[in-house]
C-alpha cells in the first residue's frame, strides 16, 4: 500500500493558483478527507495525485518514489472523478470487473469481488444494465463500486456521494469507510460536506484558496480550529467581534458591541487588540430563567426564530447589545417549547470560547464559504 | 391570495405512473415541502402545479380556480429551478427587473421593487455584475430574487438549493424562509434533503412511488411518524422486529430476540409480529447497570460527528443499536470494546405493524 507526499506543490491555471505551495503527507493505509468550498482546489489536488495534470512547481511522491513524470496508468491509482467516466458500452458488472481483470486477477475472482462491491453499493440487481440506463445516483454508485473493486493501492474519490439523495448519502458514508478500510486502500476523498468528512476520514485536510489551513483528526479540527475559516466551515459557530479591554493572569475581558463585556480564558491578546470570539452553537447555553447570582457571560435577549432540524433545534436569539447568536439544543433534551419573541438568557461559558485576531480582510470575508 | 388544491392527480408516462391519485391542499401563505427519494414523483407533481406538464387525470385549483387549461404564464406562479437559469447577457439588476418590465410596470415602481428584493437577498452591491462572475450561491440568490420580483404570490421551488455546497445551502435556506414569510407568500418547495425540509417548512409531504405516504409538521414527522418509511426517511432510526409480549397499563411490552422493550403505545395483541422504532438520540446509554437499563451490549464503533458522537452497540440479543449522544465528558471516556447498558424510554419507542413486503423493502430510500 502506498504513502503519498506532496512537497511545495503549485498548480496554476493562467494567473490563478489553484494549488498554492501545498505540502501534505499521507500514511500508508490512511483515509484522508479533503474538505473545502467550491473553488478551493480540491479537484485539482486529486488530479495532481492521479497524474492527469502535472504540477508547475514541487514534487509528488507515491510510495517514496518521485512520480512527477510518471503517467497515470503507472501510478497504481484508481480515480473516481466527478463525472464518473464509466465505459458506456460495458455492462454494470463488466465496468466493475474491468479493473481487477486488467490487473491480472482471474475472471472468477474478479467477478466475485465485483459482485460484492455491487451489493454494497446496492446495484446487484442491475448487473446487466448499461450505464446510460441508470439514474444519476446509480451511475455514481457504479463508479464508486468500480473504484473499490480495482486492485489499485490508492483510491482517489472526487465527491463520491455528491449525486445521491441526502438520506442515501448518509447511509452510504458508513459503508464506504468500512469498505475502503477492509480493502486496505490508501484513500483521498474530496468533499464539501463537513459531516461526511468527519465520518469517513481518519484525518481531515481543510483546503482554502489552494492551501491547507489545517490537517488533523476530525476531533481536533472540530475542537481546536486554527482559524475563523475552519471554525466556520467545520461545524459552524457564533462569531462576536470585540476589543480586549483588560488582561489578567487567568484570562481577559472583551468589550463586545454596545459596551457588553465578555470573559475569556485566554491571555495571548493584549488590551486594545481587536478580536473575534467564536463559540459553537451547541455550547451556547439558553435559559428561560436565571438565579439571583450574577453570572459571567450571561446575556439577556429575545428569541427571533427557532428551526427544528430533526435531532436538534436551533434557536436564534437577538442579544440586547444587538449581536445575534444561535443556540443548538438536542431534541432529546428539549423539555419546553421556545416561542418567538420570548425573553431568554444566553450563557457563553468562557472555557468554550475560542479567540482569534480580527482578520485583516474583515470578518465577513473570513466567513465567506462561496 | 393563492391556495393550491390537487384533486385525484395522476400522471402517466407510457406504462409508468409517475404520480398516482394525489389529493392535496396547500393553504394560503403556507410553506410546504415535498420530500421523497429520487423517482418518487415529487418533481412531476410540482411541474403539474406550474403547468409545465399536464396531468393525465385530475383537477388542479389555484385560488379556487381550475388551472388545467390555463397556460404557465397565466397561472401567476414564480418558479425557481435547480439549474440556475439566469439571462447570461444581462446583469443582476436587469435579470431581476425583467419580469416586472415585461408585465409593463412603470420604471419607478419596478426600480423600488427590484431594489427591495436585491436588498433582502444581500445582493445590492452586485447589481452591475453579470451572472458568470457570481458564485453559485449568489446566482441562485439572484434567481430567487427574480422569482420574488415577478410579483407572484405563489412560489414553486424545485430543488432550489440542489446545486450548492452544503454550507451554502444551510445559509440560503434560512434566508429563503425569512423572505417567503416576510412577503407572506405561498410556497411549494421540492427537495430530497429532509433536513432542509424540516428547517423551512410549515408542513411536509412525504412521497414514495408516486403516492403521498404522510403529511405533517416537521415535528410530527420526526417525533411521531405514522409509518415506517417516514420514520426512516426523515432521520436515522433503529428498527427492531419483535413480538408483542403483553399489554400493560403503561403500554405494550415487546420481545425483541429475547430482550424486552417497553413502549407507551398500545397495539392490538393480534398484531403478533411488529416493528419497534427509536431514534438514536433518544436511546440512553450508561456504563453501570441500573434497573431500567435492560439491554447489555458492547461498543463496536465510535464516530465523532461534531456536536454528537455516534456509537454502534452490539447487544446480547444480537442486534446492532445506533446511539447518538451530545459530546460530553461522559462520551469522552467511552471506547470501542466497552461494555454498556442501554435503555429505551417508552415514550420514544414507536410501534408499527410488520409491513407486508418486509421491513427492508418498506424503508428502502431508493
Amino acid at each position: 500500500m502506498p504513502s503519498i507526499r506532496l512537497v511545495n506543490v503549485t498548480k496554476k491555471f493562467g494567473k490563478i493558483s489553484a494549488i498554492n505551495n501545498l505540502n501534505l503527507e499521507l500514511n500508508d493505509g490512511e483515509y484522508l478527507c479533503v474538505l473545502g468550498p467550491t473553488g478551493s482546489g480540491k479537484t485539482t489536488l486529486l488530479r495532481l495525485i492521479a497524474g492527469i495534470i502535472g504540477p508547475d512547481e514541487g514534487e509528488i511522491y507515491i510510495d517514496n518514489k518521485l512520480v512527477n513524470d510518471v503517467p497515470p496508468q503507472e501510478r497504481n491509482v484508481a480515480y473516481v472523478p466527478q463525472n464518473y467516466a464509466l465505459f458506456p458500452h460495458l455492462s454494470v458488472i463488466e465496468n466493475v470487473a474491468f479493473g481487477p481483470t486488467s490487473k491480472g486477477l482471474d475472471r472468477e475472482e474478479a467477478y466475485k469481488i465485483s459482485m460484492n462491491m455491487l451489493e454494497m453499493t446496492r446495484l446487484s440487481g442491475r448487473t446487466d444494465s448499461l450505464p446510460n440506463e441508470l439514474s444519476g445516483g446509480m451511475q455514481q454508485r457504479l463508479a464508486l463500486a468500480r473504484g473499490l473493486a480495482s486492485n489499485a493501492g490508492l483510491l482517489l474519490l472526487d465527491e463520491p456521494l455528491g449525486a445521491l439523495d441526502a438520506r442515501l448519502r448518509v447511509e452510504l458514508r458508513y459503508k464506504l469507510r468500512t469498505l475502503v478500510k477492509n480493502r486496505g486502500f490508501t484513500a483521498v476523498h474530496v468533499t464539501h460536506d463537513q459531516e461526511e468528512a468527519m465520518i469517513v476520514g481518519d484525518r481531515i485536510a481543510v483546503l482554502r484558496h489552494g492551501q491547507i489551513q489545517q490537517v488533523n483528526i476530525p476531533y481536533a479540527v472540530y475542537n481546536e480550529p486554527k482559524s475563523i475559516f475552519v471554525a466556520n466551515f467545520v461545524g459552524g459557530a457564533n462569531f462576536l467581534e470585540g476589543y480586549i479591554i483588560e488582561r489578567d493572569q487567568q484570562g481577559a475581558w472583551v468589550q463586545l458591541r454596545n459596551r457588553y463585556a465578555a470573559r475569556i480564558n485566554e491571555t495571548n491578546y493584549s488590551p486594545g487588540e481587536r478580536v473575534v470570539l467564536a463559540i459553537r452553537e451547541e455550547q451556547t447555553e439558553i435559559f428561560k430563567r436565571v438565579g439571583e447570582r450574577q453570572e459571567i457571560n450571561l446575556f439577556s435577549g429575545t428569541i427571533q426564530s427557532s428551526s427544528f432540524l430533526g435531532s436538534s433545534i436551533v434557536v436564534e436569539v437577538l442579544l440586547e447589545n444587538g449581536d445575534v447568536v444561535n443556540s443548538k439544543i438536542p431534541v432529546s433534551q428539549q423539555k419546553r417549547k421556545l416561542a418567538s419573541n420570548e425573553k431568554v438568557y444566553i450563557k457563553l461559558p468562557p472555557e468554550n470560547i475560542k479567540t482569534y485576531s480580527y482578520p485583516q480582510a474583515g470578518l465577513f470575508r473570513e466567513l465567506e464559504v462561496i | 391570495m393563492p391556495s393550491v388544491q390537487l384533486v385525484n392527480i395522476s400522471k402517466r408516462y407510457g406504462n409508468i405512473t409517475a404520480v398516482k391519485n394525489v389529493n392535496l391542499t396547500i393553504e394560503n401563505k403556507e410553506y410546504v415541502c415535498i420530500i421523497g427519494p429520487s423517482g418518487c414523483g415529487k418533481t412531476t407533481l410540482i411541474k403539474c402545479i406550474s403547468g409545465i406538464i399536464q396531468p393525465s387525470n385530475g383537477t388542479i385549483y389555484i385560488d379556487g380556480k381550475v388551472m388545467n387549461d390555463v397556460p404557465i404564464n397565466e397561472r401567476g406562479v414564480g418558479y425557481v429551478f435547480q439549474d440556475i437559469a439566469l439571462f447570461p447577457h444581462m446583469n443582476i439588476y436587469e435579470n431581476v427587473s425583467y419580469g416586472p418590465l415585461v408585465k409593463g410596470w412603470e420604471l419607478s415602481k419596478t426600480r423600488t421593487l427590484v431594489e427591495e428584493m436585491l436588498n433582502m437577498m444581500a445582493l445590492s452591491e452586485r447589481t452591475n455584475d453579470h451572472p458568470n462572475v457570481l458564485s453559485g450561491g449568489a446566482q441562485q440568490k439572484t434567481a430567487i430574487a427574480r422569482a420574488l420580483a415577478s410579483g407572484s404570490q405563489l412560489l414553486l421551488l424545485d430543488e432550489p438549493l440542489g446545486s450548492l455546497d452544503v454550507k451554502v445551502r444551510a445559509l440560503l435556506r434560512h434566508e429563503l424562509k425569512r423572505m417567503i414569510k416576510d412577503l407572506e407568500l405561498t410556497a411549494v418547495h421540492v427537495t430530497h434533503d429532509q433536513e432542509e425540509a424540516m428547517a423551512v417548512a410549515d408542513k411536509i409531504i412525504v412521497m414514495k412511488t408516486g403516492k403521498i405516504v404522510e403529511v405533517g409538521t416537521p415535528l410530527q414527522l420526526y417525533l411521531h411518524p405514522k409509518n415506517l418509511f417516514t420514520a426512516n426517511f426523515v432521520g436515522e432510526a433503529n428498527f427492531f422486529e419483535g413480538q408483542v409480549d403483553s399489554e400493560t397499563k403503561e403500554g405494550t411490552k415487546v420481545n425483541v430476540n429475547g430482550l424486552v422493550l417497553q413502549s407507551s403505545e398500545k397495539v392490538s395483541l393480534k398484531e403478533n409480529k411488529i416493528v419497534a422504532a427509536i431514534r438514536p438520540e433518544f436511546v440512553i446509554m450508561e456504563k453501570r447497570r441500573r434497573k431500567e437499563l435492560l439491554w447489555k451490549g458492547k461498543i463496536e464503533t465510535e464516530t465523532f460527528i461534531g456536536n454528537m458522537v455516534r456509537y454502534e452497540v452490539k447487544t446480547e440479543n444480537d442486534k446492532t443499536v445506533v446511539v447518538k449522544m451530545p459530546f460530553s465528558s461522559a462520551t469522552q471516556e467511552w471506547q470501542v470494546g466497552n461494555q454498556v447498558y442501554l435503555m429505551f424510554p417508552p415514550d420514544s419507542v414507536l410501534l408499527y405493524p410488520y409491513p407486508q413486503l418486509g421491513l427492508e423493502r418498506e424503508i428502502s430510500v431508493e
